[in-house]
């Protein structure tokens, strides 16, 4: 490219919103409703499930049978174009420390593929300072978010019980789905633990959404992860980004990797500049506003790549504190299989793509070696096969007597092997911890000062350690995991140990990443007021996780949502006020 | 929208949201049967990014392995799953085919399956003068006991165990996730359907009425 030209549009936005998924989508979402006129700049495609969801699609249709590659880590099926690794968009590390960053380029964001699991955070979880003294308290309350959480309830739907739980708090539920039989054999299992087993709570049309003729009901083919073709279940751009685009006052521009946001020489936001990755030229866009939702990991990089004189520290960095308290849940997990379930009658047990039942933190506070606590994912059955499958069957058919009563010779092949593969059919069953990590100043995301991404944009540099209370939670989760299995007759392996800290996942692993541009009372310790509203640049707001104080042990999106649409409401009643 | 718009919604005719409602009677499972005719004649690639197609495509003309190799796979591939009374063979269900593609895919699996083949070669031709394929089936099934059961496996066996773990993993993969393979373990999803629990005769089985 010889000669570097920015276009500039000329026609002020009222709002620009960076980044289409749960956060951005949502902002776009009420603001277009209210009747603003809105740019959103996503860095990837246009992405409509009901045109490229490559559900119902079956194993052989693939070259691979479904499994993972580079540029689809989850699988050939999956709904993200993104994955740990994009080309020419690298990252990096210091320390010799880990992270690992998922970034989904498309409209939608990660809602196109993620698990649907949707939990309120709790009372203590905003305010979990008293505790143990490990955390900041968020400068808002349960309270304070609980009718947002309601509000998203009832427009975007989600299934669960009223179990009546204080640090899970119950929200407006269409009906579960039933657990499928492995499911019962851990509800039982898990009993006899003294482990509480309830019913799921994901964002899944189960029933048709009162109100709703866009959005189809769930017909249960358990792919989710694929996104949906009915939108039966919460996508950003499902449910959020189209419906606002059909208002009219909703524009994309998709491809636009935004550089910077811009500001004038009172600090106040102007507009942001961006490359659009069709015609690789350089734009800059004006607008009253500008709402960062490009993820933890992107508004952090977006704000302290933003330096001006009004800003010299980044953008609403006067306080230091952006890419700081960095924190992504833990995870560990195990699986086995279920002797009891050998040859087992088939029928079509696909269910939701999200989980059908879950174990909430029931420990309260008590005295164990970590601090808080974590809830456990459950899931098994009849699956569809794709790659993997059958895989590791020399492990198996050696532990429980054939159909002729006798222990065999594990391994094998021909015709009674073949007959193995259909004994061994549905037994599998796994449970996975997500947990509490606790939002720490010296786990962070910087700029690393010497390398740039392929659009010559600097690129983060994470640096990030767990500490002995994240190891500790997850060596009580293999310990428990272990008693759930061995009261379910399940046959499985050891639990993990000390050399791989007890499973825990590496920081980022779980793709919960929060925290990085975190709200707070007090300018000199938080970036954000208590309604995502920047200190230092009153028409610049941040709609993903990145406010976020401290995470409780729940997902992050269903708070996500929330806090984007108190935000939203907050600018539409504070507008003449803002003068925007 | 409430299930039958959903359906519509989809692309399925009445005639299949008729079959999906009938579906949706207690104790009936019958399914949507047209989604498979569906399925079948889909595009794969339409919901795939441009560097993804063009990946397939050169990954499916890569052929790592030659045409000797590509025969002991097959062979060893039908020992491994033979025809029987329910459904055809690995070859039947095209997983040598499968498996050319997945280790140019996933190129992890090349020298351990080149190696082991060729492993498997060299123990033929001193045991036999010949070389695997070239093996009568007798000789073939019983250079294979010896390796198909590591537990019970010799001294100087470990390499050919390592790889007919593989070659054995492989091909039920391919074989399961064909159609063939699917048909004969009897998955059922894949299609629309109104999931309402574990079906009673199932739950009174395992004594799960009350869970």
């Amino acid at each position: 490219m010889n000669d570097v030209q920015i276009k500039k549009s000329a026609a002020p936005y009222d709002a620009i919103i960076v980044g289409s998924g749960a956060g951005g989508g949502m902002a776009g979402y009420v603001l277009a409703h209210a009747g603003l006129k809105v740019l959103m700049l996503e860095a990837g495609p246009y992405f409509d499930p009901k045109q490229s969801s490559s559900q119902l699609r079956w194993p052989y249709e693939s070259p691979r049978r479904g499994a993972g590659t580079h540029s689809r880590n989850f699988g050939d099926f999956d709904g993200a174009f993104g994955g740990w690794e994009l080309d020419g968009e690298p990252y990096t590390t210091k320390d010799k420390t880990e992270f690992y960053w998922f970034r989904s380029r498309m409209m939608g964001g990660r809602t196109n593929h993620w698990g649907r699991i949707s939990l309120r955070f709790g009372p203590d979880d905003f305010k979990g300072h008293h505790i143990d003294g490990l955390t900041d308290d968020w400068p808002i309350s349960y309270d304070d978010v609980k009718p947002f959480y309601d509000k998203v309830d009832r427009m975007i739907g989600i299934y669960g019980t009223v179990e009546n739980i204080p640090s899970e708090p119950d929200g407006i539920f269409l009906p579960p789905p039933k657990p499928r039989l492995n499911e019962l054999f851990i509800m039982k299992g898990a009993a006899k633990a003294g482990v509480k087993v309830v019913p799921g709570r994901g964002s899944v049309l189960t029933e048709a959404l009162p109100g709703n003729k866009d959005r189809g009901a769930c017909f249960f083919c358990g792919q989710c992860g694929r996104s949906c073709k009915v939108y039966g279940d919460f996508s950003s751009s499902s449910a959020l980004v189209i419906p606002a685009l059909n208002t009219g006052n909703l524009k994309l521009i998709s491809n636009a990797m935004v550089r910077e946001v811009l500001t004038d020489k009172n600090g106040q936001a102007t507009g942001v500049s961006f490359i659009n990755k069709d015609d690789m030229q350089e734009y800059q866009v004006s607008g009253k506003m500008v709402i960062l939702g490009a993820s933890a990991g992107e508004s952090a990089r977006l704000l302290l790549n933003s330096k001006s004189p009004a800003h010299p520290n980044g953008l609403a960095n006067s306080s230091g504190v952006v890419g700081k308290y960095l924190h992504d849940s833990t995870g560990s997990s195990a699986g086995g299989w279920l002797p009891q379930l050998l040859d087992r009658k088939r029928y079509n047990e696909d269910g939701v793509g999200s989980i059908h039942i879950y174990g909430p933190w029931m420990n309260g506070n008590k005295k164990l070696p970590f601090p808080r606590g974590y809830h456990i994912e459950f899931g098994g059955g009849m699956g569809m096969p794709e790659y993997g499958f059958g895989w590791g069957i020399e492990g198996m058919n050696g532990k429980v007597p054939g159909r002729d009563g006798k222990l065999k010779d594990p391994g094998g092949f021909g015709a009674e092997l073949k007959n193995d593969y259909r004994r061994f059919y549905g037994v599998g069953f796994g449970m996975a911890g997500r947990g509490v990590a606790i939002a720490r100043a010296d786990n962070y995301c910087e700029i690393d000062p010497n390398v740039v991404d392929k659009f010559g944009i600097p690129v983060l540099r994470f640096h990030y350690k767990w500490a002995n209370d994240e190891i500790q939670q997850a060596k009580h989760m293999q310990d428990t995991f272990q008693s759930i299995m061995h009261e379910m007759g399940a046959i499985y392996d050891p639990a993990e140990g000390p050399e791989t800290n007890y499973g825990l996942e590496a920081p980022g692993r779980i793709i919960h990443e929060v925290g990085t541009v975190r709200m707070g009372d007090d300018p000199k310790t938080s970036a954000l007021n208590k309604y995502s509203q920047a200190h230092d640049c009153n028409n610049l707001f941040v709609v993903d996780a990145s406010p976020f104080v401290q995470q409780g042990d729940k997902n992050a999106t269903w708070t996500i949502l929330a806090l984007s649409m108190r935000t939203s409401e907050y600018i539409l009643s504070q507008r003449k006020k803002l003068n925007v | 929208m409430n299930r039958r718009e959903s359906l519509k919604a989809l692309g399925l005719g009445t005639l299949s949201v008729a079959a999906f409602l009938e579906s949706c009677k207690p104790g009936g499972q019958k399914l949507a049967e047209d989604s498979n005719s569906k399925a079948e004649n889909s595009d794969y690639n339409e919901t795939r990014q441009p560097k993804e197609i063009d990946r397939d495509k050169k990954l499916s003309q890569e052929k790592f392995f030659d045409d000797h190799e590509m025969a002991t796979i097959t062979v060893l591939g039908d020992i491994i799953i033979p025809k029987d009374d329910h459904s055809g063979s690995a070859s039947d269900a095209k997983v040598p085919d499968f498996i050319q593609f997945i280790v140019s895919d996933m190129p992890e699996h090349q020298t351990p399956m080149r190696g082991g083949l060729r492993w498997l070669d060299l123990k033929c031709l001193n045991r036999y003068g010949k070389s695997f394929v070239d093996c009568s089936n007798n000789q073939q099934i019983a250079m294979v006991t010896d390796i198909a059961y590591p537990l019970k496996a010799k001294p100087g066996m470990e390499p050919g165990v390592s790889f007919f773990n593989l070659m054995r993993n492989l091909t039920a993969t391919g074989f399961f996730t064909s159609k063939i393979g699917i048909q004969d373990i009897g998955y059922m999803g894949n299609t629309p359907g109104k999931w309402t629990g574990v079906p009673p005769d199932v739950l009174k089985q395992y004594g799960m009425e009350n869970v």
